[in-house]
């Protein structure tokens, strides 16, 4: 891939910086317009990671915290599908990495201090590259929904955080994946910082019972795509013009 | 919109818990190997060492304490260590992980200080490191950049500070260069809000 600038990023497509309806966001927000850049060396590049960096049990939720012959509670799944860009081409040896509450909607974290109970058998992280044609998988258990602090009465609906990295440091993304039928997507405030419901929907995740493993765990399918890069550097050569 | 292009997938915040997955111990458990990100500029890496060190404050003057930062730079001679950057020194990684103190909100890294990179039109840019910020209430990733007080001549050139109109906006993007112990520490605060505003960019 020769160095070249990304497309732009649409910027109404993705959450405004502030959104009163998610509380947070009211103090959290820049008010000035962001500068707007042409892509230099220092966006189009970003870091590269290796398979040195990892171990091949990271994307195994239900084995990479539990005590040996033990597992988390829950529901087995599996989350799997590609990383692309604009352009439908497959993004690999890119390193996607997510973390989640357990089944009962409780977060490892030493600042959750929500009712239900830690696993002790889950830690809640993953991590793995793609493949050489984008392709992705982890083996995990569904995340519990729970509350939280905004209106009175909110639930955030089963969800897993979702990091991408891409080949340029522009591409960064963090997302979260939802569940197809979860009646919990259409109430939360964070979801509903997302003003446009087809972008809504790229976030959830669909139940694939092709993936599926008979008898052992149930398969839902999350593509994720990154922004593009042109093709041509005709126009937009970056040095030595 | 040509009708075969893919949408991008939209952006959620990285919530409270954002150290679960990408900086577990500091979440409270082990379970990595190797958490990446603390290897910016290794041993081996040229170039002077220097430290940058700041805290995120929101729209009420108030420190962000579970903010989460990446970074990303050229090395001592400019180059990226990247396929498309050039061929950085074994050692050089150049991307980092920032997390603040809990309680202070607090962040700093150690790394070298860049060089100059070749910005477009042939025109070089200033040293600089670029910061990716994410937290509970930030809904897209806001990027900025950071530039040293001591690169005065190069930073009056640069031509992405140049962008930006109001010359008291542009203070926002320079580290304070000090001396402690010996050693160069840059102070960068960001503010996410407020007349004071850090300036942001849209890459």
């Amino acid at each position: 891939m020769k160095p070249a600038e990304f497309y732009a990023r649409d910027r109404r497509w993705h959450p405004p910086a502030l959104d009163r309806d998610y509380k947070t966001s009211v103090t959290r927000s820049p008010q000035y317009a962001a500068i707007s850049l042409q892509n230099s060396a220092s966006e189009i590049t970003g870091p590269v990671f290796g398979h040195s960096d990892i171990d091949p049990i990271d994307n195994d939720l239900i084995l990479n915290f539990a005590q040996p012959g033990e597992s988390p509670i829950g529901e087995r799944i599996i989350v799997h599908g590609r990383v692309l860009d604009e352009n439908r081409r497959p993004v690999p040896e890119t390193l996607v990495e997510i973390w989640q509450a357990n089944a009962g909607g409780r977060y490892r974290h030493k600042k959750d201090t929500y009712l239900a109970p830690i696993d002790p058998n889950f830690g809640g992280c993953g991590r793995v590259l793609t493949d050489a044609e984008g392709y992705y998988h982890f083996r995990t258990v569904k995340p519990g929904a729970y509350p939280w602090r905004n209106w009175v009465n909110d639930w955030r609906p089963a969800h897993i955080h979702v990091s991408v990295f891409g080949s340029g440091f522009a591409q960064r993304l963090i997302t979260q994946l939802y569940f197809e039928g979860d009646p919990l997507i259409a109430t939360c405030p964070i979801v509903n910082t997302i003003p446009d419901p087809a972008a809504i929907d790229m976030l959830v995740a669909r139940l694939d019972m092709n993936a599926t493993i008979p008898l052992d765990a149930i398969a839902y399918r999350f593509d994720i795509v990154l922004r593009g890069r042109r093709s041509t550097l005709f126009e937009n050569r970056l040095e030595g013009n | 919109m040509p009708v075969d292009y893919l949408k991008e997938t939209p952006s959620q915040t990285a919530g409270p818990y954002v150290h679960i997955g990408l900086a577990p111990g500091a979440a409270g458990f082990d379970i990595y190997e190797r958490e990446l990100g603390w290897d910016i500029a290794g041993p081996n890496a040229a170039g002077e060492r220097i430290r940058v060190e700041g805290v995120v404050i929101d729209g009420t003057g108030s420190p962000i304490k579970d903010v989460l930062l990446e970074v990303w730079q050229a090395n001592a001679e400019g180059i990226y260590a990247h396929p498309e950057g050039g061929e950085a020194e074994d050692g050089f990684r150049g991307w980092g992980r920032v997390i603040t103190d809990f309680d202070t909100g607090e962040w700093g890294f150690d790394t070298i200080k860049p060089g100059r990179v070749m910005g477009r039109n042939g025109q070089p840019m200033a040293p600089h490191i670029n910061l990716w910020i994410v937290a509970r209430g930030i809904n897209l990733g806001l990027n900025t950049r950071i530039y040293f007080s001591d690169e005065a001549a190069a930073n009056a050139e640069d031509p992405v500070i140049g962008l930006i109109e109001w010359e008291r906006r542009r203070d926002t993007l320079i580290a304070r260069r000090e001396e402690r112990d010996g050693q160069a520490v840059y102070r960068f605060d960001i503010r996410v809000q407020g007349p004071d505003e850090t300036v942001f960019f849209d890459i």
